[in-house]
């Protein structure tokens, strides 16, 4: 096989695939081309590289330099300069929002620094779609190790050591859960694969399956041995096609390898995988709802107690990240791993940065990192070095933590005690240009549509504190509407049927908590401290700080602004329809939101 | 390539060694071909095909090779800076093919600088 002097590793993910990155790949090959350096360089697309916000990137091996923001144009002067004559490009690096001059090693950069890789450890060093690579990484080592040398109590002894807890949110001891299904005496039995993420704002799962399908298919493959289990489903949602294409095609390399399908390894045991299209439901998301989809019935959540089955027949369902971590426990055992994070929450895991932050993307943190770490250090802080306000963690029904908790190691335990959750992973980072009341309303108004409605404290109830967090957006709260949601949030949370009905009220409830001061405002003041609730704000212009560049003005949709060149400016409030473009286009602060 | 068994994996990772260890940087010695114009002008293209050919019918898996800006002695090019773990690095000057394939297999393989080709040993001091 022909190997390369350097390697182009191309993000491939799907925030970079869609700002052009495989014709970026193309101008790349063109142009290596052209130098006669096509065999000498190449390209190779992976998987997310996790710095999203800079996307698209490359990373050059082995100088580990760091490309960002590419466009198609540059990729002749990146051939010209540095794969010919071996000079980085200095205007395509990175340079820290606070300092100065580039910084080309990724190595050096704090975001990448900072983190630790294992359900990520292939994450833009391999080529997703070709099996030899994950294999020249120590992958299906762990498979091989399981058959051929430990028996399933063995294996089951090592997950349950390390401490690997389910990485979807609810934090199950995997190797219980594991070990409850193997004792199972009703067959054939099944493995699933939750790739259904769809909490807005997270990516974690998706990610990992576009970057290494194969570590998922393995752990899936080691819990099946481990199980007694015959058949696998990976279901993932069919918003994910670059997900669903990469699962595919790493599921036919594998069983080409015989390792799925009869006899793997020539071991005698069998096993194969399919993968299951979703429609893209959050509730799909919930286990007993999950199983629903896949026996093709109508996706709703059932009863638990009894455990979860398809079909009647044993089930383990745990979470794309879950999957992922299984080889690399085997390879590097229990003690490693469990070397890793805090008391009760073991190795690491998987953030997805969104919102108010520089360095939105991809992140992968030991347990125990503090949310101080994970917004500054890792993500970069606020843009304009504006104030952090609040994190959301755990999803739409996870919950507002605020900058006084900063400090919070996160772990499983931590942030339940925080009133929020782990949750999948996602992580909405929010500055004072958030409102707290109006971020509640819009998750509630997710989850009121994501309710399936089986359900009566769900169904009716996040209909309900909708009503009521609209009716406070627009101006119109009554006084007792705060206690009305604290009650009904704690009879949604107590009465539901499933995890998302009984997780539901966590956005309203925390903010209550943390921001009641802002839910007041809007109440009893009629005003919104965050100039976010449009029924509640009004855009002025200050005469002293205008300088009448009319740079408002131009921008207006409504043509609301009128005033002579060099002259203040004023705003005409029944042409106004508060979309703050102005506020953005000042450069003088002259725009002012009351 | 039909179905594996355990031991073949073995021979997979053998076999992509040197891709994925070129990735990861972690090698033993690196090469770097000064590819300035001035280099390029007096035939550094020709240095690195000779180096790329070598290792790859050698199957060397932990040397890095590499490529940078002119060395800033024009009058000799081309250049060549030899680099092993732990070691001074070394520039070698006025290359041509037979000199590349006696310090690859002298110096970068066996570990013994080839004076005679050597300008010298360490580079200058940055900053």
């Amino acid at each position: 096989m022909k190997s390369y002097r350097t390697n182009v590793m191309l993000c491939g993910g799907t925030g970079c695939v869609s700002n052009g990155a495989f014709k970026i790949k193309d101008a790349l090959e063109r142009e290596l081309k052209k130098h006669n350096l096509e065999n000498e360089v190449g390209v190779i697309m992976t998987g997310c590289n996790g710095f999203c916000a800079q996307g698209p990137v490359a990373v050059v091996k082995p100088d580990e330099i760091f490309y960002q923001l590419l466009k198609e144009e540059d990729a002749a002067h990146i051939v010209e300069e540095h794969f010919l004559k071996g000079r980085p490009v200095k205007e395509l690096l990175y340079t820290p929002p606070a300092e100065k001059s580039p910084v080309p090693k990724m190595s050096d950069i704090g975001f990448f620094s900072k983190q630790r890789l294992i359900a990520l450890r292939n994450r833009g060093m391999i080529d997703p779609e070709q099996i030899d690579e994950y294999i020249g990484r120590d992958g299906y080592k762990a498979l091989a190790k399981v058959l051929t040398s430990m028996k399933s109590e063995e294996v089951i002894q090592e997950v349950s050591d390390s401490g690997l807890r389910g990485r979807g949110g609810a934090g199950f001891p995997t190797g219980r859960k594991w070990e409850s299904r193997r004792k199972d005496p009703r067959t054939p039995k099944y493995i699933v694969c939750n790739a259904d993420e769809g909490d807005p704002g997270a990516f974690m799962d998706r990610s990992i399956v576009e970057a290494d399908p194969h570590s998922v298919i393995e752990g899936m493959i080691i819990g099946a041995y481990v199980v007694g289990a015959s058949k696998g489903y990976v279901y993932i949602r069919m918003e994910y096609p670059l997900a669903v294409k990469r699962m595919r095609l790493a599921i036919e390399q594998a069983r080409e390898y015989g390792l799925l399908g009869e006899d793997i390894f020539g071991t005698g045991f069998d096993f194969d995988i399919d993968i299951f299209q979703g429609a893209g439901a959050f509730v799909c998301g919930e286990t007993t709802a999950l199983v629903s989809s896949i026996e093709g019935r109508i996706p709703e959540p059932r009863q638990r107690p009894p455990r979860t089955t398809l079909w009647g027949k044993p089930v383990v369902i745990n979470n794309v990240e879950t999957w992922a971590n299984v080889p690399a426990i085997i390879n590097r055992g229990a003690k490693w791993f469990s070397s890793i994070g805090t008391e009760t929450s073991k190795g690491t895991k998987v953030f997805s940065l969104a919102g108010d932050i520089n360095n939105a993307g991809l992140v992968e943190v030991p347990m125990g990192i503090t949310l101080r770490e994970i917004v500054f250090d890792i993500g970069g802080g606020i843009p304009k070095g504006m104030e952090f306000k609040a994190v959301q963690t755990g999803g739409p029904s996870g919950g507002v933590i605020p900058a006084s908790q900063l400090d919070l190691p996160v772990d499983y335990e931590q942030l339940n005690a925080a009133g929020s959750m782990m949750g999948s992973g996602g992580m909405i980072i929010m500055s004072r240009k958030s409102c707290m009341v109006d971020v509640a309303r819009y998750f509630l108004e997710f989850l009121n549509d994501e309710s399936c409605g089986k359900c009566t404290p769900c169904r009716e109830g996040s209909g309900e504190m909708l009503r009521i967090l609209e009716r406070i957006c627009q101006g119109e709260g009554r006084p007792e509407d705060l206690d009305t949601l604290e009650e009904l949030g704690e009879a949604i949370r107590e009465a539901s049927l499933c995890g998302l009905g009984q997780s539901l009220p966590n956005p309203v409830l925390s903010s209550l908590e943390h921001f009641r001061d802002e839910y007041e405002a809007h109440i009893n003041d009629k005003k919104c401290p965050a100039g976010v609730c449009k029924a509640l704000i009004t855009f002025t212009i200050d005469k002293e700080k205008c300088k009448g560049c009319r740079l408002c003005a131009k921008n207006c949709p409504q043509e609301a602004i009128s005033g002579e060149a060099k002259e203040p400016h004023t705003i005409d409030q029944d042409k106004c329809i508060k979309c703050g473009v102005c506020l953005d286009a000042c450069k003088f602060d002259a725009v002012l939101v009351a | 390539m039909g179905k594996i068994r355990p031991e073949d994996l073995e021979k997979i990772r053998e076999r992509m060694a040197r891709t994925i260890n070129m990735r990861e940087g972690d090698a033993r010695a690196r090469v770097t071909v000064h590819m300035g114009t001035c280099g390029i002008a007096a035939g550094a293209r020709k240095i690195m095909s000779t180096l790329m050919d070598l290792v790859e019918e050698r199957g060397i898996d932990d040397v890095v090779v590499t490529t940078s800006g002119c060395a800033g002695l024009c009058s000799r090019e081309p250049m060549l800076t030899v680099e092993l773990k732990g070691e001074a690095p070394v520039k070698y000057v006025d290359m041509d093919e037979d000199k590349t394939k006696s310090i690859f297999s002298e110096h970068i393989i066996s570990g013994k600088v080839v004076k005679e080709y050597a300008l010298a040993i360490g580079s200058e001091r940055v900053g």
